[in-house]
């Protein structure tokens, strides 16, 4: 390896080729960021969803999930950025005024968020069904409504029990990031590429993002590890899944 | 806008989508069973007691797991053919070409994954019975293939199968690599017809049915092999 | 890692160090042809007429015609007249490793012949001269590449294009947004689309497309130039052997007069697969390259 590579400037531009990858970290963290927000709320209140007595909504909370969890992200990916503009032209009218890099940075999280709140809504509900049925009617028995039951008694278990889970979600969401390479977001997977093939130094380029995307999941590992700890229950163990 | 759509194009490509869905199934299953295979002698790696060998099957394991696919699948593309020459001191790389490179590439990523599913389903199995079998007078490897990796295999099926369907999704990644598979096939077609929607709002409902009863399909086998237990 | 980083970049340049002063032993590429039996022709998906697919989903092309001699000989030269040929469709962006890592052993599309790509690779003889500009909507009362400052435009990644670009942002402080698409009928379709103002490629390339797009008549090309290039097919670097088998080869049909009706039969007669003719007679720089066979890239 020749690291002098990463400190030579891009042609024709204002940076290092170590920045430019830099920059394309940057739009991986942001999107996974700000994908993960979205697919925590949604996920959160679909999970929730199924498993109320409401039939109906059950129902539909069942096909959310299936929804997203069964086309690939790439086919979601060309659904948010090709087809959906060209059905809804409100949608076309409005993309056509954005700079193509907030078009692009914002299909990806919509994708990305519609898609992890799939998988998180069926974390959710499986962490709360895991929960004993005596927790939910003492809750009830203490005159707790519904509401309160799920966000004082059922929630804040559940929560805790699926911290493992979320944690590879957490991951792979970073990793599905390089699929938005795709719509042409310049995250780490599109510089790294880009990289690659205009010094032709694939080894390198390759080599840099591998250490990279190792990095980041040790990182989140480590992180979510202690966020596990501090909020351990004192006698209840967590995540022994 | 909705009246401009001309869904006829997909007729009139059906046997090439077809042709390319036949590639994404092929290479669906050979992924998952070479993957099986691989991924079973990880695992039995990972749980071996000389730390050599579990050390060295845990890091392939997690490196796997924590590098993109995509990325993944640009290394074997672009350079494996260049590591495995100069590895085996040969004159020229060897010729892999996108679709044979494919197959590598799925069978060693996917065989990642299988090898966590079979080393929860080797440890589900009790410590009594691997006592009892060697106490029989089998040998390790015996006792694995005689006693412990059917139940294991038993125990996991649904698992298993569950990580073919999401198998089955991601082979749709080979798509950027030019590899004819039923997305690539259909990107080809809708940048040569200009029907971008049209045709991926076919491919994303042909995914959805088709996974979508593969799913229904390992739920109702799980629920049978449950009472087993 | 730094010892297979150093193997992995001796063996980029290692296909045919050795000087064959006699044509008696066979090296590089016409070594592997004759051990395996085999040729891998890479070829394009979009660039019409240059190399394409047709209806069939065959590649078809004035590069692919050109290439096709090259096997001829090559059959000739090893006396393989069964010698197969594997056909294998690249991308801009993939073209230059997969012909690296052997995947490939010569490339048949419309790749620029620049000197930065020579450092990688090595050319045959131009077989066409083109000249970068864009491609607009009529709409879009875009007439001139200046007036493409502020706008968002499209272009396909790996490409020329993409630095010429940047260098022509940087020296006319222009302000101009890129969208990337992964080959050329993608990009056409984010301008088609509205999705950019421009599509910045090849001027050839572009009235191939806009030839087979759904509505001609909606665009046009700015008569500008952002640079003239030469187009030639790509083989293997330090391979001497196969370089003057091509050289040979692609100067004979240029000399002969032959390059003419290839040249006719692609550029100005009707083509696959919608039947369009292109009506693009020779330029005066084709004309030259035609004359003198020569490999000099920008």
């Amino acid at each position: 390896m020749h690291l002098g590579i990463f400190l030579e400037q891009v042609p024709d531009g204002n940076m290092a080729w170590w920045q430019m990858l830099a920059s394309g970290l940057g739009w991986t963290l942001a999107t996974a960021f700000f994908a993960w927000i979205m697919a925590f709320v949604l996920g959160s209140i679909v999970g929730v969803v199924r498993t109320t007595d409401n039939h109906w909504a059950v129902r539909i909370g069942d096909a959310y999930v299936e929804l997203f969890r069964n086309i690939p992200l790439i086919v979601q990916f060309f659904i948010w950025y090709f087809v959906v503009p060209g059905l809804v032209l409100a949608v076309k009218r409005w993309v056509v005024t954005l700079d193509p890099t907030q078009h692009q940075f914002v299909t990806a999280v919509i994708c990305l968020g519609f898609f992890t709140s799939a998988r998180i809504a069926e974390q959710v509900r499986s962490g709360i069904q895991s929960l004993s049925r005596g927790q939910r009617n003492a809750g009830y028995a203490l005159g707790l409504t519904q509401t309160q039951t799920y966000r004082f008694v059922l929630l804040p278990m559940a929560y805790r029990i699926i911290i493992p889970p979320l944690t590879s979600e957490i991951m792979n969401l970073i990793k599905n990031t390089a699929v938005a390479y795709s719509i042409g977001l310049v995250e780490l997977f599109f510089r790294t590429r880009e990289m690659a093939e205009m010094t032709f130094r694939y080894f390198d380029a390759f080599t840099a993002a591998t250490v990279i995307y190792v990095v980041i999941a040790l990182t989140a590992n480590r992180v979510m590890a202690l966020i596990e700890r501090r909020l351990a229950v004192p006698g209840y163990i967590t995540g022994g899944k | 806008m909705i009246g401009d759509l001309d869904f006829e194009v997909i007729g009139r490509s059906l046997p090439y989508l077809l042709r390319g869905l036949q590639y994404t199934v092929q290479l669906t299953v050979v992924a998952a069973l070479g993957g099986t295979f691989f991924g079973t002698l990880l695992a039995m790696a990972r749980l071996s007691s000389f730390r050599p060998v579990s050390l060295t099957a845990a890091g392939y394991v997690n490196l796997m797991r924590s590098v993109p696919l995509l990325l993944v699948i640009f290394w074997f593309y672009f350079l494996a053919p260049v590591i495995v020459q100069s590895v085996m001191g040969w004159e020229r790389p060897p010729q892999i070409g996108a679709e044979r490179s494919a197959y590598i590439t799925f069978i060693m990523f996917e065989a990642a994954y299988f090898c966590e599913i079979m080393r929860a389903g080797i440890q589900s199995i009790s410590k009594g019975q691997v006592g009892a079998a060697f106490a029989l007078g089998l040998n390790y490897w015996q006792a694995m293939k005689l006693v412990i990796l059917p139940q294991a295999f038993r125990n996991m099926l649904p698992v298993l199968l569950t990580q073919t369907i999401v198998l089955f999704q991601d082979v749709s990644l080979v798509s950027l690599l030019n590899v004819t598979d039923f997305v690539g096939a259909s990107v080809k077609i809708a940048q040569r017809d200009s029907r971008v929607v049209e045709m991926y709002a076919f491919v994303a409902v042909v995914y959805f049915i088709l996974c979508y009863s593969l799913s229904t399909l390992v739920k109702q086998l799980q629920r049978r092999i449950a009472i087993i237990h | 890692m730094s010892c297979i980083s150093r193997l992995f970049l001796a063996c980029i340049a290692c296909t045919g160090l050795a000087f064959p002063s006699y044509a008696e032993e066979l090296t590089g590429t016409l070594k592997k042809i004759k051990e395996t039996g085999a040729i891998t022709v890479g070829h394009r998906e979009s660039s019409i007429p240059f190399s394409y697919l047709d209806d069939q989903q065959r590649p078809i092309g004035y590069a692919m015609d050109l290439c096709m001699k090259i096997v001829d000989a090559v059959k000739t030269e090893l006396k393989m007249p069964d010698l197969k040929v594997n056909l294998q469709p690249v991308t801009s962006s993939n073209r230059i490793p997969l012909l690296q890592n052997g995947t490939i052993d010569l490339e048949c599309g419309s790749t620029t012949n620049s000197v930065q790509r020579q450092q990688q690779v090595s050319f045959g003889p131009t077989y066409f001269v083109i000249n970068v500009t864009a491609a607009v909507k009529k709409s879009s009362k875009i007439n001139s590449l200046a007036d493409l400052n502020g706008k968002t435009i499209s272009t396909t990644s790996g490409t020329t294009s993409v630095p010429l670009l940047k260098t022509y942002e940087k020296t006319q402080n222009a302000e101009i947004k890129e969208i990337y698409g992964k080959d050329h009928a993608e990009s056409f379709l984010l301008m088609a689309d509205d999705r950019s103002a421009a599509f910045v490629m090849d001027d050839i390339l572009l009235a191939g497309l806009i030839a087979n797009s759904k509505s001609p008549a909606e665009y046009k090309i700015i008569p500008e130039s952002l640079r003239q290039e030469p187009y030639s097919m790509m083989l293997r670097k330090d391979d001497p052997q196969f370089k003057s088998l091509v050289d040979k080869t692609i100067s004979g049909v240029m000399k002969s007069g032959e390059i003419e009706k290839i040249y006719a039969k692609w550029f100005t007669s009707s083509v696959p697969p919608k039947g369009i003719n292109l009506n693009f007679p020779m330029t005066p720089a084709i004309r030259e390259a035609f004359k003198n066979p020569n490999d000099k890239g920008v």
